[in-house]
């Protein structure tokens, strides 16, 4: 048949063309967000400040929670003692601090985006996707919370249960869902109509399949890009809790705990304030290129 | 082609009502209609957009707007459809019954490779382990005549053409041997050397796996092509119903006529204009109490304004909604 013919001839054309493998909608993001030299930089810094803040506090000759008996001051850096970046005013490695406190600050940030990711995605697609008096009742109740001031919500909750680890991730997770939830509402409810849904549908999707397969992988691209923009604001939420003596217990430290240690003493030692600055900037500063990048990436105007 | 009417109906829709409640007030999609469609027979449904073809058809495998209220029966192998609850009606759709939508382009959902969205229906219906779907849903791409299947199933929708997505979209709907298939303007987004191919190929699906095919289109030309009857339809009714021989030669109904008349030949005299249909379709919130038709109808007379015509023997062996006798 001549329809034979012509896929037979559209396929030579296409393997002369060395298209082999089919590369997904992320294969291509992936290449043009590393084509951003911004996004991709940024990414590398990320990449490098999560390794030392896991693997460096082993490397470096002190403790983070190791008192210099010897120097208990806040000594500027030395090379003789170990202390790369100095001490803090009770004679604590800084560098072995601030990477310990990295070391909380991203795992907070990125455990309490997590749960948040987790919570928001699940309710927004179900709210969307279901519609009706579904929808009604979950996006009131996120209307509710918002109208509870978050950090609010957050003491109540450390109050409450104590100076927890995991519950301050819980509990910034379960105040960063929100918005979250309404985005992916947002994007499942344009993409409810789509036809892909209905042929899905049509195909003899279950209603829980179909939120599963075919709406939370497309809303992904968003979700994604939302969670790098949730990532430092997690962070600086966790840092104004330390900040308030909310946080983490001491000795154990965050890059919050940290600046609101070295604040007190910024006068005299500027080091002790700078050093975790630096790291908590920086790191923020790469979070939001990235982000950017990769909505660029992801922005199918740019195809 | 003797025969008009299906010897074993596999579908069978009963006195249809299908309403729909919006804030504007109640619209009535679909109104009392009835048709059915046996083994290995293609039915055409013709009409203008929102005329309730495609409604007819969600409407029977629940596929409605929540804010629709249907009534009647649908029965298909002893069951009624609207009855039937949402796990039954799951099981059918994509598997006895499936369907083949109008844009390929956009109803394949693009993130996933083409070779899962095909098992992902075997495993669902077949209870398929990986790779037996991955065989038989391969063959199924070589049996709708995709070259490289095995090249094809690990591609993205993106990927591929109009023409082969639309070839996927068959294979989808052919992979569970279904006893109906429903294909809602399959071609309309196509172009026309493409369309032709996919005809061929839904032609000979139907008649190789004697399967049910109800071709739901406004392209008189497809229907000429492929359907054994036709169903006119035009504000939600059927308004003529006939083997596809007599409503393209013997129309009975004025709108069947102005139908056939719209269409443009190419050995039409070159006057610059083509013929239409003049007016609008009617408002569906408030159809006039006769027929529906009658104010375009150019021959519409004192009854047809103030009385419904009912489906009646038409000079063909089919049925027709319209006071008027004889052939147009």
């Amino acid at each position: 048949m001549t329809s034979a013919n012509l896929t037979s001839r559209h396929s030579a054309a296409l393997e002369s063309a060395g298209g082999v493998e089919g590369r997904s909608l992320w294969q291509d993001s992936w290449r043009r967000l590393r084509r951003n030299r911004a996004a991709a930089t940024s990414l590398v810094i990320l990449g490098f400040i999560a390794i030392i803040s896991v693997v460096g506090p082993y490397a470096v000759p002190w403790d983070y929670d190791e008192i210099d008996w010897d120097h208990i001051e806040a000594l500027p850096p030395t090379f003789e003692l170990g202390h790369y970046l100095g001490t803090d005013y009770i004679g604590r490695d800084l560098l072995a601090r601030t990477l310990v406190g990295g070391r909380v600050s991203l795992t907070v940030g990125i455990l309490a985006t997590s749960v948040a990711l987790l919570i928001g995605v699940s309710v927004g697609a179900v709210a969307g996707f279901l519609g009706g008096r579904v929808d009604q009742i979950l996006m009131r109740f996120v209307d509710l919370m918002y109208s509870v001031p978050l950090t609010f919500f957050v003491i109540i909750l450390m109050v409450l249960f104590g100076r927890n680890f995991i519950l301050m991730f819980l509990a910034i997770g379960c105040v960063e869902w929100l918005t979250m939830s309404r985005i992916v509402r947002g994007q499942t409810l344009s993409l409810r109509n789509k036809e892909f849904i209905e042929a899905a549908r049509a195909s003899g999707g279950t209603t829980a399949g179909i939120i599963w397969r075919h709406i939370v992988p497309n809303v992904l691209g968003v979700v994604i890009v939302y969670v790098t923009l949730t990532i430092p604001q997690v962070i600086l939420l966790e840092s104004f809790l330390s900040f308030l003596g909310l946080g983490v217990q001491e000795p154990l430290t965050s890059w919050g705990m940290l600046i609101n240690e070295g604040a007190a003493e910024m006068e005299i030692t500027p080091r002790t304030l700078l050093v975790p600055a630096v790291f908590m900037t920086v790191t923020l500063f790469c979070f939001n290129f990235l982000g950017d990048g990769i909505r660029d990436a992801l922005d199918p105007k740019d195809r | 082609m003797t025969s008009t009417l299906p010897s074993q109906p596999v579908l069978e829709i009963k006195n249809l009502d299908v309403r729909f409640t919006t804030p504007e007030g109640e619209v009535q999609a679909v109104s009392d209609l009835s048709l059915s469609v046996g083994k290995g027979e293609c039915l055409g449904i013709v009409g203008e957009s929102g005329s309730g073809k495609s409604q007819t058809f969600m409407t029977a495998l629940g596929l409605m707007a929540e804010n629709g209220v249907a009534r009647g029966e649908v029965m298909f192998n002893g069951v009624n459809l609207l009855k039937a609850g949402e796990r039954k009606l799951t099981s059918i759709r994509g598997n006895k019954i499936a369907m083949i939508f109008q844009d390929p382009m956009t109803s394949l959902t693009p993130h996933m490779r083409i070779g899962r969205q095909l098992t992902e229906v075997l495993a669902r219906h077949r209870g398929l382990d990986a790779s037996a779907a991955r065989d038989s849903a391969i063959a199924m791409l070589r049996r709708v005549q995709i070259s490289e299947p095995e090249r094809r199933f690990v591609m993205y929708p993106h990927e591929l053409s109009g023409g082969l997505r639309q070839r996927v979209m068959i294979a989808m709907a052919l992979l569970c041997g279904p006893e109906v298939i429903v294909a809602d303007e399959p071609t309309t987004a196509l172009d026309v050397t493409v369309q032709a191919q996919i005809l061929d190929l839904i032609r000979e699906v139907k008649e190789t796996l004697h399967t049910a095919v109800v071709l739901i289109t406004h392209d008189l030309g497809v229907v000429a092509g492929l359907a054994d009857r036709v169903a006119v339809m035009y504000a939600g009714r059927i308004v003529e119903q006939g083997s596809v021989r007599d409503i393209f030669y013997h129309p009975n109904h004025p709108y069947t006529c102005g139908l056939l008349a719209c269409t443009p030949y190419l050995d039409q005299a070159k006057t610059g204009k083509l013929t239409t249909i003049p007016g609008q379709p009617p408002d569906l919130q408030n159809l006039p109490p006769g027929c529906a038709f009658s104010p375009r109808c150019r021959e519409s007379q004192e009854c047809c304004r103030t009385e419904r015509p009912v489906l009646s023997l038409a000079t063909h062996a089919g049925s027709k909604a319209c006071f008027l006798s004889g052939p147009r």
